[in-house]
């Protein structure tokens, strides 16, 4: 997801380094025995460990499996009638019409019944602000400064939130936890797979980017102006993104600085560590994506602009509201963005809701994607997604199914930086599968099976495959 | 100013006559008549003077008769959204306040009259004087089905880090409205006495279930003694009552039995609490809410009390919920509770009704049951099935004609008539849309 213009100024720093002749052959990681590099103790560094909680994500048990007959939206665009899925080693082996099933796959009859990839949440709090709703795992928003950048949403997760089960009910296979929208710089998000675990590692997407949660408009100053602080107002917040944007480039230049002078044998005082700073220069060196929490046109359009003054990429703006009014700018921008099909109205930035917005903007070419920011919600998406289309057709925009199944899968993907992995049902990726009894864009439509890594993580008519939190353990003993 | 205002009261009850006098056809639909005619696969309803004239199967086109072609299309009657905050909610409150705090609990920027901050006032809140016909909430919910609504008012707090809830047992009083263009809002004032018991109940007591139950049955005691003693009252010779005379008043119709008390309650034990108050105090009772109703559905079912529930409420969002379940709708019918689907989403999302009818038929719950519980079954709970919620001869022509299945997302509503009136399919929000249809034009958006 690194930005265009960003791989631009990286090229460009290397031919000014050639061209002075400045050595750029002694990389910083292996130097040679005679300039040993001073080593600093652990965890000051920041490029040395920049995983430190690493995923324990084990997929769940699974076997060779032949889901045959559906209906299939392959989250590609396209659709096949009566199509036949093989799964094997927990990826996607094969899909199509009349394929063969090998000998020794468990065959899943499929008839009437449709299949589409496991959908992608890319806005929730489960786990942050989980059920029941309480202030004691009221865990979303560090609100106690504008900037903190240095939070990640995964230390919030409660992994025993209920709703992630239901969530799984709903087809829902992978998820983007995010902080709240109180601050500017809201923190890390976490990329999870849908499986209960001990432990937030145990759920963690292996090898997703991080995201970091921006947020635009009312939230930001409201809650500090309410303070008497700044920001109070929307020039604050943006003066407030700019100063960390400039903060973060001077971080990243000492940083680059010291790395250069060690891998030259030269004598170096390293410069602080900053949780902080190191979120944001991970934004720069475009390895973490932005999640940004925008209702407004203009504001969206400023927020590209910041983007631009310090070689960013913006990834994915959040409850888009308006984004149909700026539909061209996002496609040329190449910026995504995640939006409700009914939520308006709530407060001024979402007075200008409209129904036909993710129709609107997929119809200008740009990146969609529908997100629940609920944990109801979530439960839903495919419904999501069939009003939103729903309205776009009542416009008169002809937006087959096929294509619209992508607001939830495919996009989705892209847009965590994911898409290699998963959100299309393509040989190679993950299997993350859902098997629906109705067309998924009907109310009554209800999944059957959902797969996660090609195991099966939820089975309607099974209850061994109904997993419950430990919180919900033992709460009808009294009834 | 005031002539302005005048001459178009005027034009509008001119229109509003013409509209009426006409005569129409709706013809060919499958018609739902949610009445003792049941369903007509093809059929024609009659529209005379804003009241339904006839429904019957066939094509049968009066003499002069306007007609709306419905063939393949399915007629319902106009959907009740009980619980709702319509025509007094502009601009909503913010979703992401609870979860930012206090401080964030945003004011009313003077669009929101549903609940008070007033200390001497619970009761006899009513919320019939705010009504706002301009709201552009209310063509939205049109565009959704929706041809009448229950405004329910709510408590005066919302749910920060630090909010304190009001210390006021009684939310006050709900009024049914109906959404047709050109008409007055307020079809009936004091449809029910709306109050919280269980968990927030107990908040608005100090804190305990157990003090919001004494607390009412107290309050329903003095009510009892003002009602006797009124003229004691005036001169000062009754022991003292903890509320004002205009909450005492409003509350009269309540201890009578004649204005139903609609209480929101979760906890299947709460329920029960409820259930016996009601019995004890003889009080006509609607259950709102009723997560945990499934539990105890023939005792609900026992007591003929009706409840209004969101199908898809299945998290257990707080303690008195642990039990919630998509099958609460189906499960509660199924035992014989009267049912109303209501949606206890704010602002927009109230178009989702019809969704939350067909998420409770994919749980269980028979399609012709979802379509009472958003048309009759709320009619009846709130005192107007003499005019609403069927299509049956004599009633207000209140009638949509649906391109598919009104509880599927692909189907739109392609007529929708109140009191027999046509209502124009345009709203705001499709204003800014066909304004933003296309990015590619000489002059800036504002100009379109």
């Amino acid at each position: 997801m690194k930005s265009s213009k960003r791989r631009l100024a990286a090229l460009s720093l290397l031919a000014v380094l050639f061209a002075t002749g400045v050595s750029v052959t002694a990389s910083f990681a292996d130097s040679d025995s005679d300039h040993p590099v001073p080593s600093l103790p652990k965890g000051l560094d920041p490029d040395t460990d920049t995983d430190p909680f690493p995923s324990t994500y084990k997929p769940l048990p699974s076997h060779p499996t032949a889901i045959v007959g559906a209906h299939i939206f392959t989250g590609t665009g396209t659709e096949i009638t009566d199509g036949t899925i093989l799964i094997s080693n927990g990826k996607i082996e094969a899909v199509g019409e009349n394929l063969a099933v090998p000998s020794g796959y468990e065959t899943i009859d499929a008839h009437g019944e449709w299949v589409t990839p496991g959908l992608i949440d890319v806005h929730s709090h489960m786990g942050v602000y989980p059920v029941p709703e309480v202030q004691a795992h009221s865990d979303g928003n560090e609100a106690t400064d504008p900037n903190t950048a240095q939070v990640w949403a995964e230390h919030s997760v409660w992994p025993q939130d209920p709703a992630f089960n239901t969530s799984r009910r709903g087809g829902v296979t992978t998820l983007q936890i995010l902080p709240g929208s109180a601050n500017l710089f809201g923190g890390r998000s976490a990329i999870l797979r849908n499986v209960p675990g001990r432990t937030v590692q145990d759920m963690k997407f292996p090898g997703a980017p991080y995201g970091l949660k921006m947020a635009c408009g009312e939230n930001p100053k409201r809650v500090y102006g309410s303070r008497e602080r700044a920001p109070s107002t929307r020039m604050g917040n943006v003066a407030g993104y700019r100063a960390a944007w400039i903060k973060a480039a001077e971080y990243e230049r000492k940083w680059d600085e010291y790395h250069r002078k060690i891998a030259h044998g030269d004598r170096a005082d390293p410069p602080t560590r900053d949780l902080q700073l190191d979120t944001l220069v991970g934004v720069l060196k475009g390895k973490i994506l932005v999640q940004n929490h925008c209702y407004r046109a203009d504001e969206m359009a400023q927020m590209i602009d910041i983007s631009k003054e310090f070689g960013f990429h913006v990834t994915m703006f959040h409850h888009a509201v308006e984004a149909y009014k700026i539909a061209d700018l996002l496609k040329a921008n190449d910026v995504c963005v995640t939006v409700w099909a009914n939520w308006g109205g709530f407060k001024l930035e979402a007075y200008d809701a409209i129904e036909e917005n993710a129709a609107l903007v997929h119809a200008a070419g740009a990146c969609v994607t529908i997100h629940s920011d609920d944990s109801n919600l979530t439960q839903r998406l495919n419904q999501e997604v069939a009003e939103a289309l729903s309205a776009g057709r009542r416009a008169g925009l002809d937006i087959p199914e096929r294509e619209a199944i992508m607001w939830i899968t495919r996009n989705s993907a892209k847009a965590l930086g994911i898409l290699d992995q998963t959100g299309t049902l393509e040989p190679g990726k993950r299997a993350d599968v859902v098997i629906w009894n109705k067309d998924p864009f009907s109310i009554y439509a209800l999944t059957q099976k959902v797969y996660i890594d090609g195991g099966l993580a939820y089975d309607r008519h099974d209850p061994n495959f109904q997993p419950k939190s430990d919180f919900m353990v033992g709460q009808d003993e009294g009834l | 100013m005031k002539t302005l205002l005048l001459s178009t009261a005027v034009a509008f009850a001119a229109l509003t006559a013409a509209a009426s006098a006409e005569t129409i056809a709706i013809v060919g639909g499958h018609i739902h008549t949610v009445g003792a005619a049941g369903d007509i696969a093809s059929g024609t309803v009659v529209i005379r003077d804003g009241k339904i004239a006839s429904v019957s199967a066939g094509d049968h086109v009066p003499a002069g008769a306007r007609v709306i072609d419905a063939h393949g299309a399915v007629v319902t009657p106009g959907l009740i959204a009980a619980d709702a905050g319509l025509a007094e909610t502009e601009v909503g409150e913010d979703a992401d306040a609870a979860e930012l705090g206090d401080e964030t609990a945003g004011p009313g920027d003077g669009t929101r009259d549903l609940s008070t901050q007033s200390k001497s006032l619970t009761a006899a809140f009513d919320v019939q004087y705010a009504l706002n016909p301009d709201s552009t909430v209310i063509p939205l919910a049109r565009l959704a089905g929706i041809t009448r609504a229950v405004v329910t008012p709510e408590y005066g707090f919302s749910g920060g880090r630090n909010a304190q809830p009001r210390e006021a047992l009684f939310a006050g009083q709900a009024a049914v409205i109906q959404l047709g263009k050109g008409h007055a809002l307020l079809v009936r004032p004091h449809a029910a006495m709306v109050i919280d018991l269980g968990e927030s109940g107990g908040e608005h007591a100090g804190g305990s279930r157990n003090a919001a139950i004494v607390e009412l049955k107290d309050i329903l005691s003095d009510v009892r003694s003002y009602k006797a003693n009124k003229a004691a009252y005036e001169r000062n010779q009754t022991r003292s009552y903890t509320l004002s005379k205009a909450d005492l008043e409003a509350l009269i119709p309540v201890v009578d039995g004649r204005m139903p008390l609609q209480v929101n309650v979760q906890r299947a034990s709460d329920i029960r609490n409820v259930l016996e108050v009601a019995r004890e105090e003889k009080l006509k009772v609607i259950l709102e809410g009723a997560d945990e109703g499934w539990m105890v559905a023939d005792e609900i079912a026992a007591a003929h009390v009706p409840v209004i529930l969101d199908p898809t409420d299945d998290l257990p969002m707080n303690f008195e919920r642990l039990h919630a379940s998509m099958e609460n709708a189906a499960k509660l019918q199924a035992t014989g509770v009267e049912i109303v689907v209501a949606n206890v989403a704010e602002g927009y999302r109230v178009r989702e009704l019809r969704y939350l009818a067909g998420d409770a038929v994919a749980y269980g719950l028979p399609w012709s049951e979802a379509l009472k519980a958003v048309t009759i079954n709320p009619a009846r709970v709130f005192g107007i099935a003499d005019r609403a919620g069927s299509l049956e001869p004599g009633k207000d022509a209140d009638v949509v004609v649906w391109s598919g299945d009104p509880f599927e997302p692909l189907s739109q509503p392609k007529a929708i008539l109140i009191k027999g009136e046509e209502q124009p399919l345009t709203s705001r929000q499709l204003q800014l849309r066909d304004r933003y249809r296309n990015l590619n034009t000489a002059y800036p958006p504002e100009y379109h």
